[in-house]
């Protein structure tokens, strides 16, 4: 018996190829159990470090597979640079996300390993989403996103906004991907296969690129896919639920979450639908437009910089679609780059967002970082960097973004939609200054605030905050606002790296 | 030793100036510039005169990808601006030394990071490095004012900043567009000035590229309808930094049409030379007359640049070398006079009980001797005095401006006479008259003196042999506004 398992032959598995998302399920297992045992050290401590090794390992071993393309599992998974770089935007999502949650209220009341398993499940999902070659592992990676993102808003459960955004999170998300997945059974029906490939193949070659049944599919394709990436006019619960979460969750939702969005929309729409690209491009390109008009006028009144910074991202996530809108190498490349600044220059501004929560009793207000120059440097500055480059300022990372972005546009034959992206910036000035002046121009308010009625009387909340400090949030914003000067001054390394991105669909121009 | 040496050594010293305490940080700024007006009257003098095209050049890829060069060079366009810049950081950070700040770190660490972006972009020979120091120059303005301004800072950076940015994005989608609309089949991307000249763009295009950099250079300026932003910012910047921003970044946006508009994009520039030539003209009429009723000191000089500005674009836009030349020489001869015009402000303002108010003012001459004979000698200039070189500057604008649109010309000569207007009426009723209700006659201090007195030496020196500036500047402003004249004729 021994012997005939032996000569059994399985079929192959590229073990190279899957160890990342391995690590990832391997890590989350993991962490639940190890959150299981009851002393304080091993639930505080060692679970977050765990994680933390878990998303190590799973950017350590996507590096060990680059330059390594492969289709895996039956060619549901198609292993590229392009997911390789965007697995590296995540795990490092992933890493900066633990550290800001450490201490805070949500792994407390939440539980260590659960909050951390949740976590990791959650990138898994977006590692496979963004590596999907046909559409069942689509909707497996959209919903292996989605789900634990609904409980990780709700993970703060003493509070009542957390439970609400967790809540209508969940509504929204269920009817994107039911929107999703009506979608994606409309393209089978129209093409008679679920993998990207044949899809492409049977919209090329076919007459089919007209047909009512497969553009019906793609528009609910393309609904289900804003809903996630919060593309307007399909945003309006981000704003609520970005600011009901708890904070760190809201700075893994707004990187994360849109890089893994964005990734699936460039590998959908440039791979198995580029056919019908002077179909969906000028819609797309619409939704664009409305995006970033929505995003930055919507952004302008917000007292609350978790609202602003939610509005900011739907605007964001306008100007990243524009790589897309064109269908070019390019545009892909565009993309990925400023998804990669993008990261940057958001997960410094929310580790100082987290902090001045933590330390101030304003919350989230902007009058939480008033007086912050003169108080406290070490955040003013990442914040200060987060908030030029956000807007595009020179000698930041989001100038070069940007740059490249409306050199894609133009490329494409898309130039009105650049001079959009700059007037959305123009727009966007008002409000990422308001948070500098705020900073730098403002005394900080008087030492006696209101108490805020949102806040719920818990037994035991902690009373000392003022004389809390948190050197680990300091770090994340040092670190991440120092890449967005750096790979303003150094775009080099970042374009190369994103280059080999663009190479991945060898299909494009 | 490269330009980039020139450019950003005083950022640097300010910056390790920023951790040291107490006066250090004012008095590393100090050095910092000091050196750095060392190295460009070195460069001044190692300039090779007779040779149109670039020296010094340093040219580096910066982003390969998108054909971004880190390039810089000085030619007969901006050496002497380049000059001008050093003098005038120079004398406003040690204006800034002699007063008090809070924060003074931050305070030096601002000015001089505005000082190597300014030269950054009077040395950048590539059309993306060139915006983009043009952008980087508005943010430490931004905390200047915001931080250390007066009243009103707030609401006046807001305006300030959307204003000028709103130009200056407009310029990036602009020139982006230019690269690539340029780029050959088969080519690559370039953003090389030396490049894209050699790369003609199609007419349609041209227009509305020139329409967007023609923007972002007028609201910089400011010129007529698009100096929203001009009065509120210059009454809340510190003077320190009002005197930089006023001498050198106005120049930055004059000197962008002769370095990119002219040369990249002669059919527009044609197309549309008599809109901004009206605009011009009416900037000239505008400024001259608020500079003529309006009593708050600091807006009479603002109000002022927005004319002598207007004669400068009109200079550029004439399409004539003698035009061209005067309007360079003008930038260099207004820089002069503004920066100690608002330093005379500030002293007189200080003998007036702190009130930049001309109804607050008066009698200061009266035991002041030297103020007031400084004072005259940089209001002669201002006004364009036969003998100063601001009527060399002006001569030759109008002249080019006489052989090309001779009706436009007519009607700018009054500037001329305006601007005599209220100089003078500014210089009585701040020196003479009847004194104020807080006036106390000072001399001013010798410190001070230290640092206006050069400058006025140095009005003199260049009215006194104006042909320094243009002899150098003589071969490039030939190619450069040869092309327009061959375009001209052409049509």
């Amino acid at each position: 018996m021994i012997l005939a398992a032996a000569h059994l032959k399985g079929p192959h598995i590229d073990w190279r190829s899957l160890s990342p998302l391995l690590a990832l399920a391997g890590g989350g297992t993991l962490t639940l159990l190890v959150g299981l045992f009851g002393s304080r050290f091993v639930r505080a401590v060692l679970v977050p470090l765990l994680t933390i090794v878990a998303f190590g390992a799973f950017v350590g071993l996507s590096i060990w597979r680059f330059h390594h393309s492969a289709s895996i599992v039956a060619g549901a998974l198609r292993m590229d640079d392009l997911a390789f770089v965007l697995d590296l935007l995540l795990g490092t999502a992933g890493i900066a996300t633990v550290l800001l949650a450490w201490r805070s209220r949500a792994v407390e009341e939440a539980g260590h390993g659960e909050l951390h398993a949740l976590l990791l499940f959650s990138v898994m999902g977006m590692a496979v989403l963004v590596s999907a070659q046909n559409t069942i592992t689509l909707f497996v990676g959209f919903e292996l996103l989605s789900i634990p993102l609904y409980v990780l808003c709700a993970s703060e459960l003493r509070t009542e906004q957390s439970l609400e955004s967790g809540l209508k999170y969940l509504i929204v998300g269920s009817v994107g991907s039911a929107t999703l997945v009506y979608g994606l059974a409309l393209i089978y029906g129209a093409t008679g296969s679920t993998d990207f490939g044949p899809i492409g193949q049977a919209i090329s070659s076919g007459s089919i690129a007209t047909d009512p049944l497969l553009l019906t599919g793609v528009a609910l394709v393309l609904v289900g896919l804003a809903f996630k990436a919060s593309v307007a006019p399909f945003h309006q619960w981000t704003p609520d639920v970005y600011e009901g979460a708890p904070t760190p969750i809201t700075a893994f939702m707004a990187v994360a979450t849109k890089a893994a969005a964005l990734g699936i929309f460039l590998r959908f729409f440039d791979v198995a639908l580029i056919g019908t690209q002077d179909t969906w491009g000028p819609a797309l390109a619409a939704l664009a437009t409305v995006t970033i008009i929505v995003g930055n006028v919507g952004a302008l009144g917000q007292s609350s910089l978790k609202r602003m910074l939610a509005y900011s991202s739907v605007a964001q996530a306008g100007y990243m679609l524009g790589g897309v809108v064109v269908g070019t190498q390019l545009g892909v490349k565009a993309t990925v780059f400023y998804l990669a600044v993008y990261l940057a220059m958001n997960l410094a501004a929310f580790a100082v967002v987290v902090a001045r929560e933590r330390e101030t009793p304003w919350r989230d207000d902007i009058r939480s970082v008033a007086g912050l120059g003169a108080s406290r440097p070490l955040l003013a500055w990442p914040l200060t960097i987060a908030m030029l480059s956000l807007a595009g300022i020179p000698a930041t990372a989001g100038f070069i973004g940007k740059i490249y972005l409306i050199d894609a546009l133009v490329d494409g034959n898309y130039a009105w939609l650049g001079i959009v992206i700059v007037v959305g910036s123009m727009i966007s000035l008002a409000y990422y200054l308001r948070v500098i002046a705020a900073m730098w121009m403002r005394e900080a308010p008087e030492a006696t605030p209101p108490v805020p009625a949102v806040r719920p009387a818990m037994a035991g909340a902690e009373t000392a905050a003022e004389t809390t400090r948190y050197p680990e949030l300091a770090i994340v914003a040092l670190v991440f606002g120092a890449a967005s000067v750096v790979l303003g001054i150094v775009p080099g390394p970042l374009f190369h790296l994103v280059g080999h991105a663009g190479k991945a669909f060898g299909g494009l121009f | 030793m490269t330009l980039s040496i020139l450019i950003w050594l005083p950022a640097a010293a300010a910056l390790l100036g920023a951790l040291a305490p107490g006066r250090w940080p004012g008095r590393v700024a100090l050095l910092g510039a000091l050196a750095a007006l060392g190295i460009a009257i070195d460069y001044v003098i190692r300039f090779h005169t007779g040779d149109s095209g670039l020296q010094f050049v340093t040219d580096r890829m910066w982003i390969s990808a998108l054909g971004i060069h880190y390039k810089l060079g000085l030619d007969g366009l901006n050496v002497f601006l380049v000059l001008l810049t050093a003098v005038i950081f120079l004398a406003a950070i040690a204006f800034a030394n002699l007063r008090e700040w809070p924060r003074p770190g931050l305070f030096y660490l601002q000015l001089a990071l505005a000082e190597s972006a300014v030269l950054g972009a009077f040395c950048a020979q590539d059309l993306i490095l060139f915006v983009a120091f043009f952008d980087l120059m508005l943010v430490p303005f931004y905390f200047l004012t915001g931080v250390w301004g007066g009243e009103n800072r707030l609401r006046a950076t807001m305006k300030l900043f959307i204003y000028t940015l709103v130009g200056s994005l407009l310029m990036l989608a602009a020139a982006v567009a230019t690269g690539v609309t340029a780029e050959p089949a088969g080519g690559s991307l370039t953003f090389a000035l030396s490049e894209l000249q050699k790369l003609p763009l199609s007419n349609g295009s041209q227009d509305w590229i020139f329409l967007c950099f023609a923007a972002a250079f007028l609201v910089k300026m400011p010129a007529f309808p698009l100096h929203g932003w001009m009065p509120d910012a210059y009454e809340a910047m510190p003077i320190p930094a009002l005197a930089a921003f006023s001498s050198v970044l106005s120049k930055v946006a004059a000197y962008g049409f002769l370095r990119i508009v002219l040369p990249l994009f002669p059919h527009a520039s044609h197309h549309y030379q008599e809109l901004i030539m009206l605009i011009a003209l009416g900037s000239i009429l505008y400024g001259s007359a608020m500079a003529f009723t309006t009593t708050r000191a600091r807006l009479i000089v603002g109000f002022s640049s927005v004319a002598q500005l207007g004669f400068i674009v009109l200079g550029i836009f004439a399409f004539r070398q003698t035009g061209a030349q005067g309007a360079l020489l003008q930038m260099v001869n207004h820089g002069l006079v503004t920066a100690p015009l608002f330093f005379i402000i500030a002293l007189v303002a200080m003998r007036h009980g702190g009130s930049e108010d001309l109804r607050d003012m008066g009698g200061t001459a009266f035991r002041a001797p030297v103020l007031a004979t400084v004072f005259l000698v940089v209001a002669f200039a201002t006004l364009a005095m036969p003998g100063s070189s601001n009527f060399v500057g002006e001569f030759l604008i109008l002249l080019g401006v006489f052989q090309s649109k001779i009706v436009i010309a007519f009607v700018a000569a009054t500037g001329v006479v305006l601007a005599s207007v209220y100089m003078l009426r500014a210089y009585i009723r701040m020196m003479h008259n009847r004194p104020g209700p807080r006036t106390e006659s000072r001399e001013m201090s010798w410190r001070d003196g230290l640092i206006i007195v050069p400058l006025v030496a140095a009005i003199i020196a260049i009215a006194v042999y104006p042909q320094v500036a243009l002899r150098k500047s003589d071969p490039t402003v030939k190619t450069i506004v040869g092309n327009g004249g061959q375009v001209t004729a052409t049509r």
